[in-house]
């Protein structure tokens, strides 16, 4: 892992969450580099979206810190983190079912728009408002143009995925979390979004990635941070982490992992 | 136009604002059951500007709608912190403590209500009732009408994609209260009388129903639920009289017939109430709805197909 705080811009220092007397993450500490795209993967339960939900400010974190850039977030409201760079989208989708798709972008540009007159200025009264030729202009980078007026929940599911991705892009963040986009979508979805998650990684967004799919993850993601029962047990390259013991483990229990590899761990 | 119409005028009018005041709140998600309160504060303020001063309308009726706004708005604090059915009986019981008060207050005369001076006629509240119809079309078009929706369908979300919930819900609850003042107000100066028996439990009931059927996902769902609900019973008026008498043919007895009781029109009323909820739950007017009377739906539809199958 690199050394300089600079050039990490978002950094978790030594986080537990802890629900009364069950700790769901526990003393975990990582860098995600500027302009990376990781990783953070794990068995069901390992406490993933937990940490997503730490970083958006949805729970704090019961000791530890996490830093945006070197700075202490976690006493800053959930709803001004999306100001700060941070976006996120969710592993049950959640978009608001009754706004058509261009809304729900449009909702998604909030962040940047938050004065009275923004608030008040029509989006789409006589005319179309420049907010909304920015939201059109997103969903054609996604493929997604044909259908802007269409109220969400007539959707199928991997339309509704692909628009969740565009609504967290809307707030133009520094970096994306994103909870298991693939889910759900086939394999030419996922090979679509893939290579889409790839241009955008381009322009310098950094994207953190909780994902089942390990076909995604290796094509996708350099870094990977692995977590079991809410502890950090990997930390370093994608390519790597099959040959960790502690991972095979996780995922195979204890009695495969040792027949299967030893030895050749490489943990960062 | 005859007394009759001008009345029904008035009643639609002054409906369609209460309905508005319902519905903003309504759409982000809190349910108000307090609007006959909003509109006694609205109309006794009028009332009473207007008797003990001698104030015209155009000082009562903005004064009447800042009396209904601020107070909203100093109680919309604590009121929106419960949730569901429990902000649903805080606005009811907040409807009540205002009765409560007006009624026990001698200056605005208590039980026997207020007479109101100053007299408009029915083209001023169906002139409010339009430009406050344009209004909320208007608002719902903005960025904070699409934070109100957004509040409506997850605050979670909502609050996480960087918009303060409190603060639009509680905005929205303001301007209802505003509103609800408004058509108070209206009340007031073309009844010329005032009594807190014409602001009771049951008017909350059917402007909150108004809303609730015509469709909250859409400006269009009060508009068409308060003229549906006001000239319903209208329509019943004059059609229960012939149903009686086509039943009666077809059981083969004629003659003079009796007019049917009056209140077999809330019957009906009752009735289409309950088929409307269970066959229309989201309302009559929705967002759905509105797409599929669009042109050129169905083209879209196909695109659709196509790209999930590629």
């Amino acid at each position: 892992m690199s050394g300089h705080e600079t050039a990490n811009i978002l950094s978790l220092r030594n986080v537990t969450k802890s629900f009364g007397g069950l700790t769901v993450i526990s003393d975990v500490s990582f860098d995600v580099p500027r302009g990376a795209r990781m990783a953070l993967i794990g068995p069901n339960g390992a406490g993933k979206t937990t940490v997503f939900n730490l970083i958006s400010g949805f729970y704090q974190p019961s000791e530890g810190d996490i830093l945006l850039e070197g700075k202490p977030i976690q006493q800053i409201p959930s709803r001004k983190r999306i100001g700060l760079g941070i976006a996120r989208s969710f592993q049950n989708i959640r978009l608001m079912p009754h706004l058509s798709v261009i809304e729900n972008v449009m909702l998604g540009q909030q962040a940047n728009a938050g004065g009275l007159v923004d608030m008040l200025k029509p989006l789409s009264f006589f005319g179309h408002s420049a907010w909304r030729h920015e939201a059109e202009a997103l969903l054609d980078e996604m493929e997604l143009s044909s259908y802007p007026g269409e109220v969400v929940a007539t959707l199928p599911y991997g339309v509704r995925k692909k628009i969740e991705v565009v609504r967290a892009l809307a707030a133009k963040p520094r970096i994306l979390l994103l909870d298991e986009p693939a889910a759900g979508l086939n394999g030419a979805e996922t090979d679509n979004l893939t290579s889409f998650l790839k241009r955008l990684s381009a322009t310098g967004i950094t994207l953190l990635v909780v994902e089942h799919d390990m076909g995604l993850v290796r094509r996708l993601c350099d870094d990977a941070v692995v977590l079991n029962f809410g502890r950090k047990i990997y930390d370093g390259k994608t390519a790597t982490v099959q040959d960790n013991p502690l991972v095979l483990e996780a995922y195979l229990g204890p009695r495969h992992a040792g027949t299967v590899k030893e030895g050749a761990a490489d943990v960062a | 136009m005859s007394g009759y119409w001008t009345g029904i005028l008035t009643i639609l009018s002054i409906n369609i604002i209460m309905a508005y005041a319902v519905f903003l709140p309504v759409a982000t998600g809190q349910l108000n059951l307090g609007g006959a309160g909003f509109q006694a504060l609205g109309a006794y303020t009028a009332a009473f500007l207007s008797a003990a001063f001698g104030l015209n309308a155009w000082v009562t009726i903005p004064a009447a709608m800042a009396v209904g706004g601020l107070v909203s708005m100093a109680i919309a604090f604590p009121l929106l912190r419960t949730k569901g059915v429990y902000l649903v009986l805080a606005t009811f019981a907040l409807a009540e403590v205002i009765a409560g008060v007006i009624l026990n207050t001698d200056a605005l005369g208590g039980a026997m209500g207020l007479s109101v001076p100053d007299f408009l006629d029915y083209h001023v509240p169906l002139i409010a009732a339009v430009l406050v119809t344009l209004f909320v079309f208007y608002l719902m078009a903005t960025r904070f009408g699409l934070t109100m929706r957004a509040a409506h369908d997850d605050d979670v979300v909502t609050d996480l994609l960087g918009v303060s919930v409190r603060g639009v819900r509680v905005a929205a609850f303001s301007l209802g209260g505003a509103l609800a003042g408004l058509a108070g107000a209206l009340y007031a100066h073309t009844f010329s009388f005032v009594d807190i028996q014409s602001f009771n439990a049951s008017l909350s009931i059917y402007v909150l129903l108004y809303v609730l059927l015509g469709g909250t996902q859409t400006a269009f769902g009060p508009l068409f639920g308060a003229a549906f609900f006001t000239l319903l019973p209208e329509g019943l008026r004059v059609v229960m009289p012939e149903l009686k008498t086509f039943i009666a043919a077809a059981f083969h007895q004629s003659g003079p017939l009796s007019p049917p009781d009056e209140s077999w029109r809330f019957v009906i009323l009752g009735v289409l109430t309950v088929l409307m909820m269970a066959f229309r739950p989201e309302g009559l007017i929705t967002r759905s709805l509105i797409e599929r009377l669009k042109p050129g739906r169905r083209t879209k539809r196909l695109d659709v197909a196509q790209e999930v199958s590629a």
